[in-house]
């Protein structure tokens, strides 16, 4: 039986080992792999791109003190992109899973109609819930828009739910219980940051000073994306991975507020609107980037 | 002598395509096909989530010869240009025959056009067929600009008789190598016209839905399982190789409600639940895999560990949306929009109830309203939102309401489709009519009218409820003044809810186009009133007067709309301008029958019309005399008009 974490090596040397940069998580909180850089911005543009990376997903209101054996405020996301997608990458995803040990002779495998849409990032894709034995175990979702902008290469967005997968593999009932290394379990590395999280989330965080955080962190981004000329001959230095950290600042404020009942109905709409501008501005300020200055000219 | 027939073979080999869209996908895939026009004996088509197949038999090997003439040049021309003309054609020129044309005699000959190979024009034809086929939503896989389909296609089988048809889609070559089942099935498998169905059950993959239908059906006969011929269509398209297996679920969650385990069972599980034999709950269910068979255990047990999953959380949250009654939860609903221009929920209970007194509600309904959106707070209503209202009513019956109340939450969405029942108590019936009109109206009042297909906000199926419930509740109320809250939306609300009314008499009830229209005309707010009415239009219909006095009606209608009379009043007529004989006698009978039903009068009334109009000018040249008669006849159709405008009946003499 695999451990925790043996999964996340054989699923990492597996991708690996089919072109992918592994790449470590990204050090800003996202809600979903989907949101770091490595994703939102990497997908578009011309240039194929392989990579794949476990991503800590911080979901404030799906945080339950530690007492749900299936919720976790903070869940862990294998995130694997194909860019262009392979015309086998199915049979290279279902060869993954019996990497892990799964036999798909004697297991009951489905692909689900799951169209996948973030109206936060102006994304959404075409795909599937992979659905193993009853158990949806990833989003297969073939990209066909992200920050507004039609991609031209269409990837392959792969996200395996690492604890539900190790709970199905390790016959666990509750994701608590399952294996994280040798003696080790998942509730011995992680209950008390379920418990803290879910205190601060729901009772302890300040509400104003939530809104003076996003304020701030909105202005920094609105400031930078207008500074951006996709006329300078330098534009190449232009920080827009930083105006981005900004965005997923927002977005992760945004989501604790959301958990917190501090952003009421009227409000929410709005609020995602504002979020949704900064993250277009920057995805296509950097589609924008890689061309020349001059190409409109050369042209 | 008879060209050889072929068969052909077209597959189009995809990754998994939605189930619900295949059989559309079939359907625009034959017409498409037959739309070529090559002559055939018969077309199949199958599907399986991974393929659309298309199989004709007894295609021409090519398209019969044709002849064509060509004109070469004029009789005048030199000799010299005639011999270039043949020598170009490749026909001598003692073959030209000269034809006389309006323009003056060419030299012509008949040349012989050979018919096109089928293969040819099905090699032409079947890249752009297949990126016609309908579906809802498609996808670039190539790349931005490449071709669009619902999910990438990853292989094309086109065989007519033993040969491919050759083209290229998407990158992928037409040819004569199929895929079998994902796991079980080789990955290539080289077939012909002749063995391909066989070919492929051999590696996993049953073509024909009906068989897989067919085998989950019988799968399911061992198990008492509750029927869902829906769930098993889902099925048949969501596997190439469907086996039915039973699994346990632990007997404790049967205290949980029938609706939540069923709902988790079918709409997440896409599981079949099981009754025992005294048609309850039993702690059983039947799922449908895609493989043959399960020696070891691992689907079944898979399965149960998720449905226990699931029937955990809903456990853990039917306990604790019991901490907190639904009552208390109603100033929660501040929080909750209905509609960003309409307000939250909590607005929404206050114009509820309030229509809900207009309505003559009692105090259960006044309480049923009050508390009837309270589910959309608790934890089992955002984790199962198609079961809000259900759950409320669970809840209110949980927390000791009344059964009127519980009811009347429980039953608040329905009827939810014309075949559904509506609330299955008056509470509960003022209820939903309340919620619904109300939603109606807000709408309408914020311009957020469907249009076609556009109804984001189900405004058609609350009108529909309005009407089902009104009609079969026989609730006896005037519904215009309830829309006509002074609104600009009134008037199109109005409409929408009177072409709604028509609707439902004429496609749902079956009553006549024109008896619906007469029976309108004459009043459409009340609809027991509008009911009733069109019961009697119906019988009086059989009646042999009936269609020759709604023609009389027609023609006093035509009559007083050309005048452009509008007198109807039977003090007005001055019996002194009466003229003796038939218009005296239709004056005398019109006194005779004021006041008694149509039914027992007609056979009277209708010698009397016809023999007025027979013999009496109504547009008399003297100025009083014409008013008295229109004023008789106008006050002759008013006698009527409260049951149906009979001049709206289409009479087929």
């Amino acid at each position: 039986m695999s451990s925790f974490q043996e999964i996340i090596f054989k699923l990492k040397q597996y991708w690996a080992e089919r072109g992918c940069i592994i790449q470590e998580p990204y050090d800003v909180e996202v809600g979903a792999g989907t949101m770091c850089p490595e994703t939102f911005l990497r997908v578009l543009g011309p240039e194929p791109y392989r990579v794949a990376y476990v991503q800590p997903s911080r979901r404030p209101a799906d945080g339950r003190y530690g007492d749900n054996p299936n919720r976790l405020f903070k869940h862990s996301q294998l995130q694997v992109i194909l860019k262009p997608s392979p015309n086998d990458v199915i049979e290279q995803y279902l060869a993954s899973l019996e990497a892990i040990g799964i036999d798909l002779r004697k297991h009951d495998i489905k692909f689900e109609e799951d169209n996948w849409e973030s109206p936060t990032l102006g994304a959404w894709g075409i795909g599937w819930q992979v659905m193993l034995d009853g158990l949806e175990i990833t989003q297969f979702t073939y990209f066909q828009q992200c920050g507004g902008i039609d991609l031209d290469l269409v990837p392959a967005e792969l996200t395996y739910g690492l604890e539900r997968l190790t709970a199905f593999l390790q016959v666990k009932d509750s994701v608590y219980d399952i294996e994280w290394a040798k003696g080790v379990s998942y509730g011995d590395v992680r209950y008390r940051d379920e418990l803290q999280y879910s205190v601060y989330n729901f009772e302890m965080a300040d509400i104003a000073m939530l809104w003076k955080l996003f304020e701030l962190h909105e202005g920094e981004a609105a400031r930078l994306l207008k500074l951006y000329d996709p006329k300078a001959a330098d534009k190449g230095r232009f920080p827009l991975l930083p105006a981005y950290d900004q965005v997923l600042k927002c977005s992760n404020i945004f989501n604790t507020l959301d958990a917190r009942g501090a952003i009421s109905v009227t409000e929410r709409v709005g609020v995602i609107q504002r979020v949704r501008k900064l993250a277009v501005g920057v995805a296509q300020a950097w589609a924008d980037q890689r061309r020349p200055a001059t190409a409109e000219v050369a042209q | 002598m008879s060209l050889p027939s072929l068969p052909f073979l077209l597959e189009i080999g995809t990754e998994e395509v939605p189930d619900w869209m295949i059989p559309a996908a079939l359907a625009s895939l034959r017409v498409l096909f037959e739309k070529l026009e090559i002559t055939h004996d018969s077309v199949t088509l199958d599907a399986t989530p991974r393929r659309l197949v298309l199989r004709a038999e007894g295609l021409p090997a090519r398209q019969a010869d044709s002849e064509e003439r060509v004109l070469g040049p004029a009789k005048s021309a030199p000799p010299k240009a005639v011999a270039g003309f043949a020598r170009k054609h490749g026909v001598a020129p003692e073959a030209l025959t000269v034809e006389s044309t309006p323009k003056g005699d060419y030299y012509t000959f008949v040349r012989t056009v050979a018919g096109r190979a089928t293969r040819d024009i099905l090699a032409e034809a079947l890249g752009g067929i297949i990126l016609q086929i309908g579906f809802p939503k498609t996808m670039y896989w190539t790349g931005k600009g490449g071709p669009r389909f619902i999910r990438p296609i990853r292989w094309i089988v086109a065989l007519l008789g033993e040969e491919i048809v050759p083209f290229e889609l998407a990158g992928v070559h037409s040819g004569a190598v199929t895929s079998g089942h994902r796991r079980l099935g080789a990955r290539e498998i080289a077939v012909t016209t002749a063995d391909y169905e066989q070919r492929l059950r051999e590696n996993y993959v049953i073509l024909s839905a009906e068989a897989r239908r067919h085998k989950i059906r019988q799968e399911l006969a061992g198990v008492r399982v509750k029927p869902d011929p829906a769930l098993v269509e889902t099925l048949v398209y969501l596997t190439e190789y469907p086996t039915a297996i039973t699994g346990s679920f632990d007997a404790e969650f049967l205290a949980l409600p029938e609706e939540v385990l069923v709902t988790v069972m079918r709409h997440h599980q896409k599981y079949f639940s099981v009754e025992d034999e005294h048609g309850k709950l039993a702690p059983q269910f039947v799922a449908v895999m895609n493989i043959p068979s399960d020696p070891e255990g691992f689907v079944r047990r898979g399965n149960e560990r998720v449905l226990r999953a699931r029937f955990n959380d809903a456990r853990f949250f039917w306990q604790t949306d019991q901490k907190k009654t639904l009552a208390a939860r109603l100033p929660d609903l501040a929080h909750v929009t209905f509609q960003a221009k309409l307000g939250t929920y909590l607005e929404k209970t206050e114009r509820v109830k309030a229509l809900v007194e207009t309505l003559g509600g009692d105090t259960h309904a006044a309480r049923a309203a009050e508390l009837a959106k309270c589910d959309l707070t608790t934890e089992l209503v955002k984790e199962f939102t198609e079961l809000q209202g259900v759950v409320g009513g669970l809840y209110a019956r949980a927390q000791g309401e009344p059964d009127a109340v519980w009811q009347a939450i429980y039953d608040q969405y329905k009827p939810e489709s014309m075949e559904d029942a509506i609330p299955r108590n008056r509470t509960g019936q003022i209820v939903a009519l309340a919620d619904k009109l109300d939603t109606l109206r807000g709408c309408f009042g914020v311009g957020l009218i469907p249009t076609g297909s556009r109804d984001p906000f189900a405004l058609r199926r609350a009108a529909q409820g309005v009407v089902k419930i009104l009609v079969e509740g026989k609730i006896d109320i005037d519904l215009a003044p309830l829309v006509d809250d002074g609104t600009e939306g009134a008037k199109a609300l109005a409409e929408f809810l009177q072409d709604r009314i028509r609707y439902y008499c004429k496609d749902v009830r079956g009553f006549k186009y024109d008896e619906v229209n007469a029976a309108m005309a004459a009043g459409w707010s009340n609809l027991v009133d509008l009911e009733a009415r069109l019961i009697r239009i119906q019988s009086l219909r059989s009646s042999p007067d009936f269609e020759p006095l709604a023609a009389s009606f027609k023609r006093i209608r035509n009559i007083l709309d050309q005048q452009k009379f509008a007198g109807a009043d039977a003090a007005a007529i001055d019996e002194k301008l009466l003229q003796e004989g038939p218009e005296r006698d239709l004056y005398d009978e019109y006194r005779r029958i004021a006041g008694q039903p149509v039914e027992s009068v007609i056979s009277r009334l209708r010698p009397k019309v016809d023999l007025f109009f027979d013999k009496v000018l109504v547009n008399a040249p003297e100025d009083d005399v014409r008013r008295n008669r229109l004023t008789l006849l106008g006050t002759l159709l008013q006698e009527f008009s409260n049951i149906a405008d009979f001049s709206e009946i289409v009479t087929t003499s």
